[in-house]
C-alpha cells in the first residue's frame, strides 16, 4: 500500500462531492486496484452523476456514461456486450449508491446478476438517499433519522449481500475503507474476475449522518471492530470466508453511534443492536464454516 | 432480392437482422428484448436469429431493454429494439434518454392501447406518448413498408447530420400479426446500404462523460442542435430514398404519401393503415364523381410541415382521421396540422378505431359524406368504428 500509484485518477481534484464522502475514497482506491486496465463507468443518478460536474469538463478521468437511476446494470450489459463482441479488454465497471441498488435499481441489479453479466457493480451504500437531500432507503439502519423518518427509521436494513450471495454470481464481497489493504485485495479480485462481481461499501457520509467529516474511516473502523458491519467475501454464493475479525466490542459500537447525530433521537445503544448482531455473526460463522476465525486465504 | 411470406413483426425482425448482420465488420450489433403483446414474435424472430458479432439480451423489462440498447450504442454498436403499449410506457424514460444521449437506436413499435384497463389492440397512442422527445417516428401502413423503414431507419438514424433515435410503427395486428409478402434484399446489397456504424461520442479510451450535468443555457444548446437536426432529418430521408432506389431497384414510400390528391377539394388525411383504407374509399368515390383524394402522414416527427401544406393548399375540405386522441383537446394528428389548411378550409377531426376498432371502408366512406354537408369545422367528433 506504500507505493505511489501513477496510474491516471479516475477521479479527479476539483469534483464537487462533500469533504469525508465516503464515493471519493472509493475512487481514490479502485483506482490502483483498476492500474493500467482501460476502464467505462457508468453511473446511474446519483451523488455520484453530481460529482462529474457540468458538461464539458468532468472529474472523472475515465469514459463514463450516466445512466436513468434505475438503469446501470442494463446500461453496463450493453457496454460489456460490447467489448466481448469486439475482444476489448475494457472492464465495465457500475458505481451506484444504496438507492440505485437496494431501491430503484433493484429488480435491474438482480436481473443483470441472474444473467452474470460481465460487469462490477459497486455500491458505495451511505445508508440515505444523500443526493435528495437525506431521505430513508432500504440501506438505512434501524434507528436513524433521515429527513422523511424523523423519529428514526423503523425497519432493519435490507441484507443486499444475501440477496446478492443468493444469486450465485461469481463474486460478492463487503469491503470497510478503514482496512486498505483488504480494500485492495477485493478491488483487485473484483476488477480481474470474469462474471458478474458485487462490492457492498459502507461510504460514510457526513452529511446526512451528521459526523465530522474527518471522522468518516475511523466511524467505518468502530462498525468494523463492533461487528455491525461484517466485512467478508463470497464465491460463487457458497464459499462464505470472513476477511476482518471483529473484536465486538461493545464501546466501540457506543462510539459508532454517539458520533453520528442521526442516531441521537432514537438513542440507539449497543444494547439494542447486540443481539441482532449476534445473530448475524452465528449464520455467518456457520455460513463461512470457521468456528475459529482465520485469515483469508491467498 | 426474394419474396418472403412474413408478418411486420417478423419483417421488422429480419429488417433488423439484416441491419446487425451488415454491421459485423464494424464494433457489431446489441440489442436488448422483453416480450409484450402484440411486439412478442419480433423479439422472438430476432432470438432466434444467428447473427455474427451480435448479441440479444433477454432483460427483465423493457425499461432495461433500452438501457441495453443505451450501452451498446454508446459502446459504438448497432442496436434495436422492439415493443408496444405498455412496455412503451414503462420505457419511455430510457427512450428519452437515448434521444437526449443522441444515440441512434432503432425500434419497431406495434401500436397498441394503453391500459389498463386492458386491451390488446391496436391505438397510436402509444407511440405518440413520445412525440415530443426527440425520436424520429414513422407509422407504416403495409409490412413491405414496415421492412423497409426499419432498414432506412438505421441509415437515417446512424447518419451523422441526424444521429438520434428512430422509431418505426405499424398498427397491432392489423400489422404485426397479418402475413404478406415482402420483397427481401440479400445481404450483401443491404451491405453496400448501410455503412459501418460509425457513433462519433460513443465511450472509447479518451475519457469523457456522456449525460452529464449541464447549465441551462448549455441545454438550451443543446435543445436546439436536436431541433435542428431533427428538421434536416427528412432532406436527408430523401437522399436514402434515392440509394434505396437505385440500389433495391423498387422505391421507398416518402414522409408523406398523397393519392389522387391533386386535383381533389376534400381529402382524407390519416396515419397507418386506415390510408390504405382510405385509397379504396377514394378510389370508389372517384368512381362516383366525387374529387377526394387522401393523404397519408409517414413521418411524423419531425413532421414534413411545409409538405403537408403544399398538399394542402387549395383543399376546401381536410377530415383528419385519428386512431388516437390527446384527451382534452383531440386527435394528435389533427391538432398539429389543422393550422396548415387554407384560412377558411373546413378542417374537421375524426376519431376513428380508438383502442383497436375496425375502421372499414363505409366508416371512411361516411366520414367523407359528413365533411362534405359542413359549412364549417366542429370539435373533434367520435366515429365509432366496431
Amino acid at each position: 500500500m506504500n507505493e505511489i500509484c501513477n496510474t491516471a485518477a479516475i477521479f479527479r481534484q476539483g469534483n464537487t462531492n462533500c469533504g469525508g464522502c465516503g464515493m471519493s475514497i472509493t475512487l481514490q482506491m479502485l483506482r490502483r486496484a483498476v492500474g493500467a486496465n482501460p476502464v467505462h463507468l457508468v453511473i446511474p443518478a446519483c451523488c455520484g452523476a453530481v460529482a462529474g460536474g457540468t458538461f464539458p469538463q468532468s472529474t472523472f478521468g475515465v469514459p463514463t456514461i450516466m445512466s436513468t437511476f434505475a438503469s446501470a446494470p442494463a446500461v453496463a450489459s450493453g457496454l460489456a456486450s460490447v467489448a466481448a463482441l469486439n475482444g476489448d479488454p475494457t472492464r465495465i465497471i457500475v458505481l451506484a449508491g444504496d438507492g440505485g441498488t437496494f431501491d430503484i435499481g433493484f429488480a435491474t441489479l438482480s436481473a443483470a446478476a441472474e444473467r452474470n453479466e460481465d460487469i462490477l457493480f459497486i455500491c458505495y451504500d451511505n445508508e440515505i438517499y444523500g443526493n435528495t437531500g437525506g431521505q430513508r432507503s432500504s440501506a438505512t439502519p434501524q434507528g436513524a433519522v433521515t429527513s422523511n423518518t424523523l423519529e428514526g427509521k423503523l425497519e432493519q436494513k435490507k441484507d443486499i449481500l444475501a440477496v446478492m450471495a443468493a444469486h450465485r454470481i461469481p463474486y460478492a464481497a463487503s469491503v470497510s475503507l478503514a482496512h486498505a489493504d483488504d480494500t485492495q485485495k477485493k478491488f483487485a479480485h473484483a476488477v480481474a474476475q470474469k462474471g458478474f462481481r458485487f462490492l457492498h461499501i459502507l461510504s460514510p457520509c457526513p452529511t446526512g449522518w451528521k459526523s465530522e467529516p474527518a471522522l468518516g474511516l475511523e466511524l467505518v473502523r468502530l462498525a468494523v471492530r463492533s461487528g455491525l458491519w461484517p466485512v467478508y467475501e463470497i464465491f460463487d454464493g457458497k464459499r462464505y470466508a470472513v476477511t476482518i475479525e471483529p473484536d465486538f466490542s461493545d464501546e466501540a459500537l457506543d462510539l459508532y453511534l454517539s458520533l453520528q447525530r442521526r442516531f441521537q433521537k432514537s438513542g440507539m445503544t449497543a444494547a439494542d443492536l447486540r443481539p441482532a448482531i449476534e445473530r448475524n455473526w452465528q449464520s455467518l460463522r456457520a455460513l463461512s464454516g470457521r468456528i475459529i476465525p482465520g485469515k483469508r486465504e491467498g | 432480392m426474394s419474396t418472403q411470406l412474413l408478418s411486420a413483426n417478423h419483417a421488422a425482425a429480419l429488417s433488423a437482422t439484416l441491419a446487425a448482420r451488415a454491421n459485423r465488420k464494424g464494433k457489431g450489433f446489441v440489442s436488448g428484448v422483453y416480450p409484450i403483446t402484440p411486439s412478442t414474435e419480433c423479439m422472438e424472430y430476432l432470438c432466434n436469429q444467428k447473427i455474427e458479432k451480435g448479441r440479444v439480451v433477454r432483460v427483465e423489462s423493457e425499461h432495461s431493454a433500452m438501457g441495453v440498447c443505451i450501452g451498446g450504442s454508446a459502446a459504438g454498436a448497432r442496436s434495436f429494439t422492439a415493443t408496444s403499449s405498455n412496455g412503451l410506457a414503462y420505457m419511455v424514460e430510457n427512450c428519452i434518454a437515448a434521444a437526449n444521449l443522441r444515440l441512434p437506436i432503432v425500434m419497431s413499435v406495434a401500436n397498441r392501447t394503453l391500459g389498463p384497463p386492458w386491451n390488446i389492440w391496436a391505438d397510436q397512442g402509444d407511440a405518440l406518448l413520445l412525440r415530443d422527445a426527440g425520436l424520429i417516428q414513422f407509422f407504416c401502413a403495409s409490412n413491405q413498408e414496415v421492412f423497409d423503414t426499419v432498414l432506412s431507419a438505421f441509415r437515417l438514424a446512424e447518419e451523422a447530420r441526424v444521429m438520434m433515435p428512430v422509431m418505426v410503427s405499424m398498427e397491432g395486428f392489423i400489422l404485426s400479426h397479418n402475413v404478406a409478402p415482402v420483397e427481401v434484399p440479400p445481404q450483401a446489397l443491404v451491405d453496400d446500404f448501410l455503412p459501418l456504424t460509425d457513433i462519433p461520442h460513443r465511450l472509447e479510451s479518451v475519457p469523457h462523460t456522456l449525460g452529464q450535468m449541464e447549465q441551462p443555457h448549455q441545454t438550451e444548446c443543446h435543445r436546439f442542435q436536436h431541433h435542428t437536426a431533427m428538421l434536416g432529418a427528412p432532406g436527408v430521408y430523401d437522399e436514402i430514398r434515392r440509394d434505396f432506389e437505385i440500389l433495391f431497384g423498387r422505391a421507398l414510400a416518402g414522409a408523406i404519401v398523397p393519392y389522387r390528391a391533386e386535383d381533389a377539394d376534400t381529402l382524407i388525411v390519416s396515419m397507418g393503415t386506415m390510408g390504405i383504407t382510405a385509397e379504396a374509399v377514394v378510389d370508389a368515390l372517384r368512381e362516383a364523381g366525387a374529387r377526394v383524394g387522401s393523404l397519408r402522414v409517414r413521418l411524423f416527427r419531425p413532421l414534413p410541415v411545409d409538405a403537408i401544406a403544399a398538399v394542402f393548399a387549395g383543399k376546401k375540405r381536410i377530415a383528419v382521421l385519428d386512431r388516437n386522441i390527446g384527451l382534452g383537446l383531440g386527435g394528435v394528428l389533427w391538432s398539429d396540422i389543422r393550422a396548415l389548411a387554407d384560412p377558411g378550409a373546413v378542417v374537421q377531426n375524426y376519431l376513428t378505431g380508438l383502442g383497436g376498432g375496425d375502421v372499414r371502408p363505409e366508416h371512411i366512406a361516411k366520414i367523407v359524406s359528413d365533411i362534405t354537408a359542413r359549412q364549417a369545422s366542429g370539435a373533434p367528433m367520435l366515429m365509432e368504428a366496431v
